[in-house]
C-alpha cells in the first residue's frame, strides 16, 4: 500500500485515457478505500455521456459470447468500448473464479476495448457494489459505450436496470414454458429479449411463448415494446453465427426510441437516485457502527435481540433517535 | 456478507502459445479461489501481449502461467519483456507445470519470481503468493 500516487495525478492520468490509472482506481473502489470519495468527486462531472448496455440472464445462456459479438460491431463503428463483467464471489472463502474474459479473447490486443472482471463480493442484485462507480470511472476514461454483464441471474437480480439504458435479457430454448415468461422480475426488465442458441430444439416453441406473452402484456401508447431476437452466437463457421446484425439494429432502435421520447433524462435521474440511496445506506451504516464502536452497545443490542428482550426494529429506532437528529 | 474493506489478492492464470492442456491450470485456479483469492482465468492459446494487457486492465497482483508444452524458455522472456515495457514491476510472475529441473534457475534468471513444478502442494503456492504480493 506504500508509494500510492496522489489522487489528482491518478485522476489526470485517467482523463488522458491511461488504462493503468483506470484499473488502479477501480481497485480502490472495489476495496472501498477512503480515497474513493475524492476520486469520484473529481471524475463525476466527466461522466454521464456514455451509452450503457446491460446484459443479463442465466449462467451459460451466452451473455459473454454475445458481448464479444457486440464489441466487434461497436469497434467496426469506431466506438471505444468499456466492459464490466460480474461473476459471483464464494460465500465461504470470499474468493472468486472470474471466467467471462475468456470469451472476449478476440479483443485481447485492442487498445480501444477496456475489459474488467469483477467479483460480486456479497452484493445482491446481480452486480457488485463497486459496479456503479466502476462505470463512472470507465466513462471518465472516455469510453463511448459501456457493456455491463451481470452474474448468472435468475428471476430477481435486476439491479442492472438502475444502470443500463438498454437492457438485454439472454434466454435459451428449454428453460420453461409461457408461465415462466409471464412471471414478474427479470422478464419485465428486458428492452430486448435475446433467444440465444436458436439452433437448439425447442426454439420455435420458446419463441412463441415469448411472443405470446409480450402480445398479452399491455404497453402504454408510445412505450417501447420489447423485441425478441433469436441468435446463434457460437459456430464452427462464420455463417453459423446468426442474428447479431438484427440484435445490433434492435439496440440502435431502442436507443433512438429513448432519444425521441426524451427518456434518457428519466433514466439518468433514476440512476442517480438509486446511487444516492446506496451511498446513503453505506455511509449511514458506517457512521452508526462507528458511533457505537467502543461503547459495547452493539454487542449488547445483538445479545438482547437474540435473547428476545428486544427486536431489531426497536434497536434501529432507538439508535437513530440518539445519533441522527431529525426535524421533529 | 463478505468483508468489503479487505484488500483482495487478484490473480490472472493463463496458458500461452500452442498448449492445449488446461486441466492443471484449472485445478490451480480453483484452489486459489478456495484460498479466498479472486482468480481471472484467461484460458488457452494466449499471447504474451494479450496476457499483459489483461493484467493491466484487471490490475492483478499476480500472473500465473502454466506450461505443459515445453515452450517455457521461449515464452517466458517474451512475457517478461512485455511486462517491463508496460512497467508492471509491482506484479508477481509465477509459473507452474512440467519442465526439467535444470531449467528452473534459467526461468528465474529470465524473471519468473517462483517456479512451481507439478506435484507442488496447494499450501506452498498459496503461502508463497500471500507472502510475496507486492502491494
Amino acid at each position: 500500500m506504500s508509494n500510492r500516487p496522489d489522487i489528482n495525478e491518478m485522476v489526470q492520468r485517467l482523463f488522458s485515457g491511461d488504462r493503468r490509472a483506470a484499473a488502479r482506481l477501480i481497485t480502490w473502489v472495489e476495496d472501498g478505500m477512503e480515497e474513493t470519495h475524492e476520486v469520484m468527486r473529481q471524475i463525476y462531472p466527466r461522466t454521464g455521456k456514455a451509452i450503457i448496455l446491460g446484459i443479463t440472464g442465466s449462467g451459460g445462456a451466452g451473455k459473454s459470447t454475445l458481448a464479444d459479438h457486440l464489441i466487434r460491431k461497436l469497434r467496426e463503428q469506431d466506438k471505444t468500448v468499456g466492459v464490466g463483467l460480474v461473476d459471483p464471489s464464494s460465500p465461504f472463502s470470499g474468493g472468486a473464479f472470474l471466467g467471462d474474459r475468456i470469451r472476449l479473447q478476440s479483443h485481447s490486443q485492442d487498445a480501444g476495448v477496456y475489459i474488467r472482471s469483477m467479483a460480486s463480493r456479497g452484493y445482491l442484485g446481480g452486480l457488485s457494489r463497486a459496479t456503479y462507480d466502476v462505470i463512472r470511472i470507465i466513462e471518465a476514461m472516455g469510453a463511448d459505450v459501456i457493456i455491463v454483464e451481470t452474474l448468472g441471474a435468475g428471476q430477481d437480480e435486476i439491479d442492472v436496470i438502475h444502470i443500463a439504458h438498454t437492457c438485454l435479457l439472454v434466454v435459451t430454448p428449454g428453460m420453461g414454458d409461457d408461465i415462466q415468461a409471464m412471471k414478474a422480475g427479470i422478464m419485465e426488465i428486458a428492452d430486448i429479449i435475446v433467444l440465444n442458441k436458436a439452433d437448439l430444439e425447442g426454439t420455435n416453441a420458446c419463441l412463441r411463448h415469448l411472443q405470446s406473452t409480450l402480445a398479452a402484456a399491455s404497453f402504454k401508447e408510445g412505450k417501447w415494446v420489447p423485441r425478441v431476437i433469436p441468435t446463434v452466437s457460437v459456430g464452427g463457421k462464420p455463417q453459423d453465427i446468426q442474428g447479431i446484425d438484427e440484435l445490433t439494429s434492435a439496440i440502435e432502435e431502442h436507443q433512438d426510441h429513448l432519444q425521441k421520447t426524451n427518456s434518457v433524462d428519466q433514466i439518468k435521474f433514476e440512476r442517480v437516485e438509486h446511487e444516492l440511496g446506496l451511498i446513503f445506506k453505506d455511509q449511514l451504516q458506517k457512521l452508526i457502527f462507528k458511533g457505537l464502536k467502543g461503547t459495547g452497545k452493539k454487542k449488547k443490542y445483538i445479545n438482547n435481540i437474540i435473547q428476545g428482550k428486544n427486536d431489531p426494529y426497536s434497536v434501529v429506532e432507538e439508535v437513530l433517535k440518539t445519533y441522527v437528529r431529525t426535524k421533529e | 456478507m463478505v468483508e468489503m474493506k479487505k484488500k483482495k489478492i487478484k490473480v490472472l492464470v493463463t496458458k500461452v502459445g500452442l498448449d492445449g492442456h488446461d486441466r492443471g491450470v484449472k485445478v490451480v485456479a480453483s484452489l486459489l479461489k478456495e484460498a479466498g483469492m479472486e482468480v481471472i482465468y484467461l484460458g488457452m492459446f494466449q499471447t504474451p501481449g494479450g496476457i499483459v494487457k489483461a493484467a493491466i486492465d484487471e490490475d492483478v497482483d499476480v500472473i500465473g502461467v502454466s506450461y505443459l508444452s515445453g515452450e517455457h524458455l521461449v515464452f517466458t522472456p517474451k512475457i517478461v519483456t512485455e511486462m517491463k515495457k508496460n512497467h508492471l514491476d509491482d506484479v508477481l510472475l509465477v509459473a507452474g507445470g512440467t519442465f526439467p529441473v535444470e531449467d528452473i534457475p534459467t526461468l528465474e534468471e529470465m524473471g519468473i519470481h517462483k517456479v512451481f513444478r507439478a506435484g507442488s502442494l496447494t499450501d506452498t503456492i498459496v503461502q508463497y503468493i500471500r507472502q510475496n504480493v507486492k502491494r
